[in-house]
């Protein structure tokens, strides 16, 4: 690989401007020629590329600026995309949020076992990548008589769960009602629905990843490549805010399995759960198991202080 | 009206043209940078095929030394004021005729910021959801936005002014005050808001306690003041020494006052800092005592964090005695200045706010190959430019590339 030359027939300004001679013209040629070919050489790896974005994902909308004929058309071209890249035919909606419904999760740290059942269902459920990995829950095992979570292990792998003296606490996104991720987002890519849920349109994210940062519950995930999933296990009741695959580059995370709860379905978390710890409802109904938990159970607010005010809330059986 | 436009683009001509003309120092550096900026563009071109897997980077530690560059970059631009202020509002004479370069390295430095910026999005061809209409702009909520819109207008209002004085100089006339003074003095406002916004992104994430400190913004600007002028005071003896422009040592001993000042100061807030960490000693000082002792068995950035603060300390002592006086000492105060604050406010800054994670796990970072040599091209990137800026702007100030001889090239 070469640099491009400097080209250019004299240094003395003093010289007569008679055209360009043969030589110096050769010269620049050749030095321009070899400039060309240097930066091509350097864009190489970018034959790699695929078809990495076609013109209408680049020049899509924001979701909320879609038409519901723009809309179909969207989700018809996603639902191409997803069948040239795992051949399969995924049926793509787009979920509306119901009147008169806030979600909110209520989990029972005195029963949870830690057996991270959770962590696979959402995988499975949400089309999350296999290699590298992407997992929405992050399940700590925590020892009696603490809530520090530096003192928690994120990586236990005992012989059977639960371990005596332990505890174990799940986390994922907690669905905030003043969520610091949407605040930071330069391009509104993430925002809160009218239901609490907090979504991304993987369409819009740039990438920047500045919500991971400002999560307090590091309840966000970043495609830092493309995402691989055995064609086999491709859930395809798929949703546009929801399990649809991600590319790389864009950000994800737990969107309370909006695919199911807003067709009137449990998250996959709670329904494979075998403790019974994971409850989840409609906190403007007085009648819901999570309005009776919040109203009669001890609860705990992780990260209380930081007046996130999430709607994810951890509860014990006393 | 076209007269004027072709006059206009005789001299980007000319200007364009001459920075392919040098000697063959000139030719084996820009050779060098155009090596260094091609193996960047190639690096760059590997990350975007590959994603950013192919960085350092984790979802525990989410950015790593692009945003690291860039945050010290930023203060390198703000801190051409410091080169503005002594001339505009204090009528300083050593200064005068040197106050564009410093300008220019502003320039660079924005550029080399918003190449920084660019390399560590996961989709950069969606940039343009960033173009307040049309995109949709998270402004005044996101401080991302504010930083966007600050950058891009600094990068304006200095263009504007060494573009708008150099062909003042270039047409043999002089520059009319109404159409710069205004800007240079908003510029100087602007300066001390750019880096403010950029230390408020990460003052602003109140999950984090490392950077949720108020004492962030007032850092950056001390540390910024140190480091831009000394590398101001570098880059004007790299001038003398490759052109005939005549740079009295007396500049740069009103620069070397400057930096003596912000160098207590930053070591002084530095010192408030770590007290406000470790007298009480809870559950927040765990960032802090990552970065200066280690944690749980992980010490990655202990080495470098002591190297930073010794070379600070070196910078300060030498800056201070009369020693520095003599220009040898003063180089040496500069480099150690200049280093020891990349470290500091680049790794030092961005890396242990990740370190623990929320959730309390510990992961640590390393750049990879990769990502140093996109890096190193970035860095080149502004060297290129700011080399291809003084090249057109010394004959243009010495008068030897100006209107008057156009005909003669």
């Amino acid at each position: 690989m070469t640099g491009p030359i400097p080209s250019g027939d004299s240094s003395q300004p003093t010289a007569p401007d008679s055209g360009m001679s043969r030589r110096s013209f050769l010269r620049t040629s050749v030095a321009f020629a070899s400039g060309v070919a240097a930066v091509a050489a350097g864009l190489a790896p970018l034959r790699k590329l695929g078809d990495y974005c076609s013109v209408d994902e680049f020049i899509q909308k924001h979701y909320q600026e879609l038409t519901p004929e723009e809309m179909t058309r969207v989700l018809a071209r996603i639902e191409r995309e997803v069948e040239r890249q795992y051949g399969i035919r995924p049926h793509v909606r787009d979920y509306k949020p119901m009147n008169g419904v806030e979600y909110v999760y209520a989990l029972n740290l005195t029963r949870c076992v830690g057996c991270r059942r959770c962590v696979y269902a959402c995988v499975a459920e949400n089309n999350q990548s296999r290699n590298p990995e992407i997992q929405y829950i992050r399940v700590l095992k925590m020892p009696n008589g603490t809530f520090d979570l530096e003192k928690g292990d994120h990586n236990y792998q005992p012989a059977a769960v639960p371990e005596k003296g332990f505890f174990y606490m799940p986390v994922q996104c907690h669905h905030c009602k003043n969520p610091p991720c949407v605040k930071v987002c330069p391009v509104k890519a993430t925002w809160q629905e009218p239901d609490g849920i907090t979504v991304i349109d993987y369409n819009w994210c740039i990438g920047c990843r500045y919500c991971e940062a400002a999560c307090p519950y590091w309840a966000r995930r970043f495609n830092f490549t493309e995402p691989s999933i055995p064609a086999d296990e491709i859930n395809p009741n798929m949703s546009y805010l929801g399990n649809r695959p991600r590319h790389k580059g864009v950000m994800e995370k737990c969107h309370f399995c909006i695919q199911r709860t807003r067709a009137g379905r449990y998250p996959a978390c709670l329904e494979v759960c075998p403790t019974g710890s994971r409850k989840f409802g409609n906190i403007l109904d007085p009648d819901s198991e999570v309005s009776y938990i919040l109203k009669n159970k001890r609860v705990y607010v992780l990260k209380e202080e930081l007046l996130t005010l999430p709607r994810f809330f951890y509860y014990f059986d006393i | 009206m076209i007269r004027a436009t072709k006059n206009y683009l005789t001299f980007l001509w000319r200007c364009g043209r001459i920075a392919f003309v040098g000697g063959w120092h000139y030719y084996a550096w820009m050779g060098f940078l155009s090596i260094l900026c091609l193996l960047g563009l190639h690096a760059y071109a590997r990350q975007l095929a590959g994603g950013l897997v192919i960085t350092g980077m984790c979802d525990q530690v989410s950015w790593g030394v692009y945003i690291a560059n860039f945050t010290f970059i930023v203060g390198v631009a703000a801190a051409a004021v410091m080169v503005v202020v002594p001339v505009y509002v204090y009528r300083n004479k050593d200064l005068h005729d040197l106050v564009i370069f410093g300008e220019l390295l502003a320039v660079a430095a924005i550029i080399m910021c918003l190449a920084f910026v660019t390399v560590d999005l996961g989709r950069p061809e969606r940039f343009w959801h960033l173009i307040p209409g049309l995109g949709r702009f998270n402004f005044p909520r996101s401080m991302l936005s504010w930083d966007v819109i600050v950058l891009n207008i600094y990068l304006l209002l200095n263009v504007h002014i060494c573009g708008y004085i150099l062909y003042c100089r270039y047409q043999g006339k002089n520059p009319a005050n109404w159409f710069y003074i205004p800007f240079v003095f908003v510029g100087i406002v602007w300066a001390v808001s750019i880096h403010t916004v950029t230390a408020f992104l990460f003052v602003g994430l109140g999950g984090r306690h490392f950077w949720n400190d108020a004492i962030i913004g007032p850092r950056f600007i001390a540390s910024a003041f140190a480091a831009g002028p000394s590398i101001i005071i570098l880059a004007l003896q790299i001038i003398r020494r490759f052109s005939t422009y005549r740079i009295p040592d007396r500049a740069l001993l009103v620069l070397r006052s400057i930096v003596q000042i912000a160098m207590l100061v930053n070591l002084f807030l530095l010192a408030n800092e770590l007290f406000n960490e470790f007298y009480t000693e809870n559950l927040s000082v765990a960032s802090a005592r990552y970065l200066f002792f280690g944690l749980h068995g992980h010490h990655a950035l202990v080495p470098w964090i002591w190297t930073a603060l010794a070379l600070d300390a070196v910078a300060t002592v030498l800056f201070v005695l009369p020693l520095s006086r003599t220009i040898r000492w003063l180089d040496v105060a500069c480099l150690c200045a200049i280093f020891g604050i990349w470290i500091e406010k680049g790794m030092g800054l961005v890396v242990p706010g990740f370190v623990p994670t929320p959730l309390g796990e510990m992961v640590e970072y390393t750049p990879t190959l990769n990502e140093t040599l996109i890096c190193l091209g970035v860095w080149s990137l502004g060297f290129l430019c700011y080399t291809i800026f003084l090249r057109m702007s010394i004959p243009i100030l010495q008068g030897t590339l100006s209107k008057a001889n156009e005909g003669a090239v």
